[in-house]
């Protein structure tokens, strides 16, 4: 039995490990379980659309309701595909976050990368009210300014994975409470503005939204998925790292900078949606292992999933008010915090 | 002079300083680890037994001196090329939750892979190796977290054989096992010795598993080398005296005939057979 595979293209032969037996499977079901979500989320709404019209619409096909295909294409579309692209970002970014921690309590939001990049994002709302298309750029330079911070606090060795959290929670209260100076300040219509970003929805978003983000996802998951090996490498310590070669350093700010620049485009398109990079490695160790090479596929889909989810549930549960999908996250994801920090205590 | 030290030197030190944060552990020293023998670094606690390997592996960077690989300056060398030529194993390594003692062995391919080239048939083979000869075939597929002690660390060493490197360093490879475990480790890394020639340096702090399975032990105290040779040469009641504070008798190891250690006691009972 071979467990690899070999690819011959010109003279670059292509060849990699088999990863996990059961990732085939896994994979599988959870892109057929995201398309099924993904109908439903399309289907419910406002105006009737019947399912088999959403789907002859997103096949092309000529429907029985003439409007049902704007309806999907312009006003659907594009907040599930948003939706499901913020939670790929959210899921891998705490992929890379907990392997590199060694820690999985890490998540992009519990340790402040997304209260930076909030505080980044609402200081260009309220202060430069012009500059919006600097936002992720900002956003970007405020988690990561957090996540170098908690970098030199905390430490990255995992020995104590309480130290690292209790740092980020502490960074990440000390950003909240400048943001929410700044909403003091700021004036009203900016400020309503930076609010309703804030929460973490997908509410109300076009495909206007969705470019900017696509190439956030295309160029970084790709590359997080060409490092795995090294997050592995990195997952096994610091010495074994360097033992089996790897210049961990390099490799280590490598990789921060990858999962700080995902979680910071997921925060600028959608604002602080949480807890989405905590639940989803720690399912995906369920189904597949703490290999990441098959860790961060699965990681990604569970998260984009989770979104889907909970822009759906919330959108659906009290209807006509809709509840943004960052507050379904935290409902969903904090109980299961208080779960896992309950039973790493225990153990 | 014993014959061994003709032999050629795998890893050879020059004025070696090692330390942590200014406090200097290891002052100037040189010494020759030879070539496709076992070598066992003992010492008291604190002496800068595990600090020295650490700085034959390059894990800890000396502050002043050089540290020698086949001849050439390890500090020139770039990491990636020492992993295919010296594979260390720190102390009590953790693993992670829920990988499996195959993707463990695996990771020891890791030097040798570039990211078009993943996993090759030798990455493949290697890994097959490594786990017959740690004879973990049938665990493969384990979580490296549900193993015993002794078959995690047969992981581990697993690993390292994966890694393909004529030297493997050890920080104390027994410790936290019970002594059947200990015994099977040990009795591994000679196998590895004697079938592969592999040049082995490890960390021992049983003195007289260190003279059982070393061809060559280095005495250390306070950072220096204290003696150093073949273990008849090193195991005197003088020098465990001087090296370890410790009085005691030598005698030969009824099964190895290798010098075995027994320390004096004043409150032992005797047991008197009539």
């Amino acid at each position: 039995m071979k467990s690899w595979q070999y690819l011959q293209f010109w003279q670059l032969p292509l060849s990699w490990r088999k990863p996990h037996g059961r990732l085939s499977q896994v994979m599988l079901f959870l892109t057929l379980l995201t398309l099924v979500v993904t109908i439903a989320a399309l289907t419910y709404g406002d105006y009737p659309v019947s399912w088999l019209d959403v789907v002859k619409s997103l096949l092309m096909l000529p429907t029985v309701d003439p409007e049902s295909p704007w309806v999907v294409h312009t006003l659907r579309l594009p907040r599930v595909l948003l939706g499901w692209l913020v939670g790929i970002a959210l899921g891998v970014s705490g992929t890379i976050l907990q392997g590199l921690t060694r820690n999985s309590l890490a998540d992009p939001g519990i340790v402040g990368v997304n209260a930076g990049a909030g505080l980044a994002a609402v200081s260009l709302i309220i202060l430069f009210p012009n500059a919006q298309l600097a936002l992720p750029l900002a956003a970007f330079g405020g988690g990561l300014g957090v996540a170098v911070l908690l970098y030199l606090l905390a430490g990255t060795q995992g020995n104590s994975p309480l130290r690292l959290i209790l740092t980020g929670v502490a960074l990440s209260a000390i950003t909240s409470a400048f943001t929410t100076l700044l909403l003091t300040f700021g004036r009203i219509n900016q400020v309503t503005q930076a609010l309703v970003w804030l929460v973490g929805s997908v509410s109300g978003k076009s495909w206007e939204h969705v470019w900017p983000l696509l190439p956030w996802i295309v160029v970084l998951i790709p590359l997080a998925m060409l490092r795995s090996r090294s997050l592995n490498a990195l997952q096994l310590g610091s010495d074994v790292a360097r033992g089996l070669g790897s210049r961990v350093e390099r490799e280590r700010s490598g990789l921060l900078l990858m999962s700080v620049a995902l979680a910071s485009a997921a925060v600028a398109t959608a604002g602080t949606i949480g807890f989405v990079g905590l639940i989803s490695p720690h399912v995906g160790r369920r189904l597949v292992s703490s290999d990441h090479e098959s860790l961060i596929p699965v990681a990604a889909l569970i998260g984009g999933l989770l979104v889907i989810c909970s822009d759906l549930i919330g959108r659906s549960v009290f209807s006509p008010t809709e509840i943004p999908c960052g507050i379904m996250t935290a409902v969903l994801g904090a109980p299961y915090f208080l779960f896992l920090l309950h039973w790493s205590q225990k153990k | 002079m014993s014959p061994l030290m003709k032999r050629p030197n795998a890893l050879v030190t020059r004025h070696l300083s090692l330390g942590y944060e200014g406090k200097p552990v290891i002052t100037h020293l040189d010494l020759g680890i030879p070539a496709e023998r076992i070598t066992a670094l003992v010492g008291p606690n604190g002496c800068g037994k595990s600090t020295l390997l650490r700085g034959l592996g390059r894990l800890l960077k000396p502050t002043a001196g050089t540290v020698y690989l086949d001849g050439a300056a390890i500090a020139q060398l770039s990491t990636g090329a020492i992993a295919k030529l010296l594979g260390i194993l720190p102390q009590s390594p953790v693993a992670p939750e829920g990988l499996t003692v195959r993707d463990l062995v695996a990771m020891g391919r890791y030097p040798y892979q570039r990211w078009w080239q993943q996993w090759s048939n030798q990455d493949e083979r290697m890994t097959q190796g490594a786990l017959l000869m740690t004879r973990l075939q049938k665990l493969a597929e384990r979580p490296v977290d549900t193993l015993s002690g002794g078959q995690r660390q047969r992981a581990w060493i697993a690993m390292i054989l994966a890694q393909d490197t004529q030297i493997l360093l050890l920080d104390e490879p027994t410790t936290f096992l019970d002594l059947a475990h200990q015994v099977e480790v040990l009795e591994l890394l000679w196998e590895l010795n004697r079938d592969q020639g592999r040049t082995v340096v490890m960390v021992l702090h049983d003195l007289n598993q260190a003279c059982r399975y070393a061809d060559h032990i280095v005495m250390l105290r306070e950072g220096v080398v204290f003696a150093q040779g073949e273990p008849t040469e090193v195991m005197t009641e003088e020098i465990v005296q001087q090296v370890f504070d410790l009085e005691c008798r030598i005698v030969a190891d009824p099964v190895a005939g290798t010098p075995m250690c027994i320390p004096l006691s004043f409150h032992a009972r005797r047991v008197r057979t009539e």
